[in-house]
């Protein structure tokens, strides 16, 4: 037999032969079985020291370490806490108004901050706080609600029309549409034009000043140039949140405008808003 | 290594071998399978947690079409960082009306598991319709279709009785009421009481702007229930996870 015959000569073959093909049978790389020992024996002891096995209605063996992921998160954040609670205290206790005036306050808030606005602001108000289109920009010194740090302030903590906030900033645009005549909105929307210095129909716009006196006066001024009591905006400094040509301005007068902001009093703390409401005054525009 | 080398032993003999690897194969599975008698004691008892509205489903429906889990996740993992960003870690019990869930795996954008009522509506149709106009930097495909897709609700009653049977309570009224609670949703001038009561803190909005009901009014209809139904005053850590 050849077989037999292989066998004797290489004791590291199977015996098998076919066709002059045999097959040889060596034994695992020790390292690579050592390894595969050792993981076996690391899972074990892992088990034991760790929560493991959800075999009880309670919850899982807790481990002999007493291990748990929501007390390692819950000890994290404390210690971050803990180590800026001085300085939080200290930036919630002072007037909103007096925190700028505080140089180690100032810092804080300002780095903070910055941080608060990349995660919370930024998705409307964008990266560097210069807005889109529907979302005001913030480095300018043109405010709807008031550019104080306290009226930021209270901006961020409640929101604009944010309806489960009850001291949420509030105020509707009519939808013009269902009252003025289409005759009446061209006119109208001509006369705001001209007041923001802009190319305009001189006709219809003379028209259009009786139609603003009227109905858009109340809220934005005589003069048009807003009332940030009820968030009118400004319509002569030519900076527009929707856009300034004919077709944005007979949509806005047609339509309304109902921009919402959610109030963060209740998903930031009040020292972030705090923070941040000093970043954005001290972006440029604060007043 | 002497007993190693004995596996011949085995490899020889039929009956050997087919009831050890029987032995092998019964701890193997009683291994795998016993925890999952015990799995409801993973899902935390919260209080708030409700089935989603019909709207609210259908808007899950269009999430899971249109591939959203493939570059967002909706699970805050149980770290500091991650804690800050989105807000508490994410519940068992918060996906367990959701069939499947929707943890995902990939992060190429931020994770949903709270983005309900961090956006308004106003701003899911301008972001959705143009992701670079609110996010220059984004690289989100655009799904302005959504605005065009009319819905009226015709299968959301099976919808939520397929949904039934894997366990969700969804109750008969809750189903007889189905196309009703999916219309007056988007609705804001519909008598949404008994939507409010059958669903206590469903939001009532006309989602997407347009006085048609399409697609958009449920996906952000969704997108705004998404973390918000555990009332975390009242949930207090196990300190045993």
């Amino acid at each position: 037999m050849s077989d037999k015959k292989m066998k004797d000569q290489d004791p590291n073959t199977t015996g098998h032969s076919w066709d002059g093909i045999e097959e040889f049978d060596n034994p695992l790389p020790r390292w690579w079985l050592w390894t595969f020992y050792a993981s076996i024996l690391f899972a074990i002891v892992w088990t034991i020291l760790y929560p493991a096995w959800p075999i009880s209605t309670k919850g899982a063996t807790p481990g002999l370490l007493g291990y748990s992921s929501r007390a390692a998160v819950a000890a994290d954040i404390e210690r971050y806490k803990k180590a800026n609670a001085a300085v939080d205290k200290k930036l919630t206790s002072v007037p909103v108004d007096q925190i700028e005036k505080d140089p180690e306050l100032l810092n804080y808030a300002l780095n903070g901050g910055a941080a608060v606005f990349r995660t919370w602001c930024a998705q409307c108000h964008g990266a560097g706080a210069s807005g889109a289109k529907g979302y005001p920009n913030l480095i300018d010194d043109d405010w709807l609600w008031g550019g104080t740090i306290d009226d930021i302030h209270t901006t961020i903590s409640h929101g604009i029309r944010f309806a489960s906030d009850e001291d949420t900033r509030d105020s509707q645009m009519p939808v013009w549409g269902d009252q003025l005549s289409e005759q009446e909105i061209a006119d109208v929307v001509q006369y705001v034009r001209s007041i923001s210095g802009q190319k305009a129909d001189a006709r219809m716009a003379e028209a259009g000043a009786s139609v603003f006196a009227d109905n858009c006066a109340a809220c934005h001024g005589d003069d048009g140039k807003g009332n940030r009591d009820v968030g009118a905006p400004n319509l002569t400094d030519q900076i527009w949140l929707y856009g300034g040509d004919v077709e944005t301005l007979t949509q806005t007068v047609t339509r309304g405008r109902h921009g919402v902001m959610p109030a963060w009093a209740g998903r930031l703390t009040e020292s972030q808003i705090r923070q941040v409401a000093v970043w954005v005054h001290q972006q440029g525009g604060g007043e | 290594m002497s007993i190693l080398s004995k596996h011949k032993v085995i490899e020889t003999n039929a009956t050997l071998l087919l009831v050890l690897s029987f032995l092998v194969v019964t701890i193997g599975g009683l291994v795998e399978i016993v925890p999952l008698f015990f799995i409801q004691n993973t899902i935390e008892k919260v209080q708030g947690m409700r089935p989603y509205t019909p709207l609210e489903l259908a808007g899950r429906n269009i999430y899971i079409r249109e591939g959203c889990y493939v570059c967002h996740s909706q699970m805050i993992r149980p770290l500091r960082d991650e804690v800050e960003r989105y807000g508490p870690y994410s519940l068992a019990a918060e996906s367990m009306y959701d069939h499947p869930f929707q943890w995902g795996s990939k992060r190429t954008g931020p994770d949903l598991a709270r983005v309900g009522g961090r956006y308004s509506n106003e701003w899911h149709v301008h972001h959705l319709t143009d992701p670079r106009s609110v996010v220059p930097e984004s690289v989100m495909p655009t799904y302005g279709f959504l605005l065009k897709n009319e819905i009226d609700g015709k299968y959301i009653a099976d919808m939520l009785k397929t949904n039934r049977m894997v366990g969700v309570p969804y109750t008969d009224e809750m189903i007889t009421k189905a196309r009703e609670d999916f219309k007056a949703q988007a609705d804001p001038e519909a008598d949404t009481d008994g939507l409010i009561n059958r669903y206590p803190g469903a939001k009532v909005a006309n989602f997407d702007g347009q006085p048609q009901l399409t697609e958009m009014d449920a996906l952000i209809a969704y997108l705004q229930v998404l973390g918000t139904m555990v009332d975390f005053s009242t949930f207090i850590p196990d300190a045993s996870r």
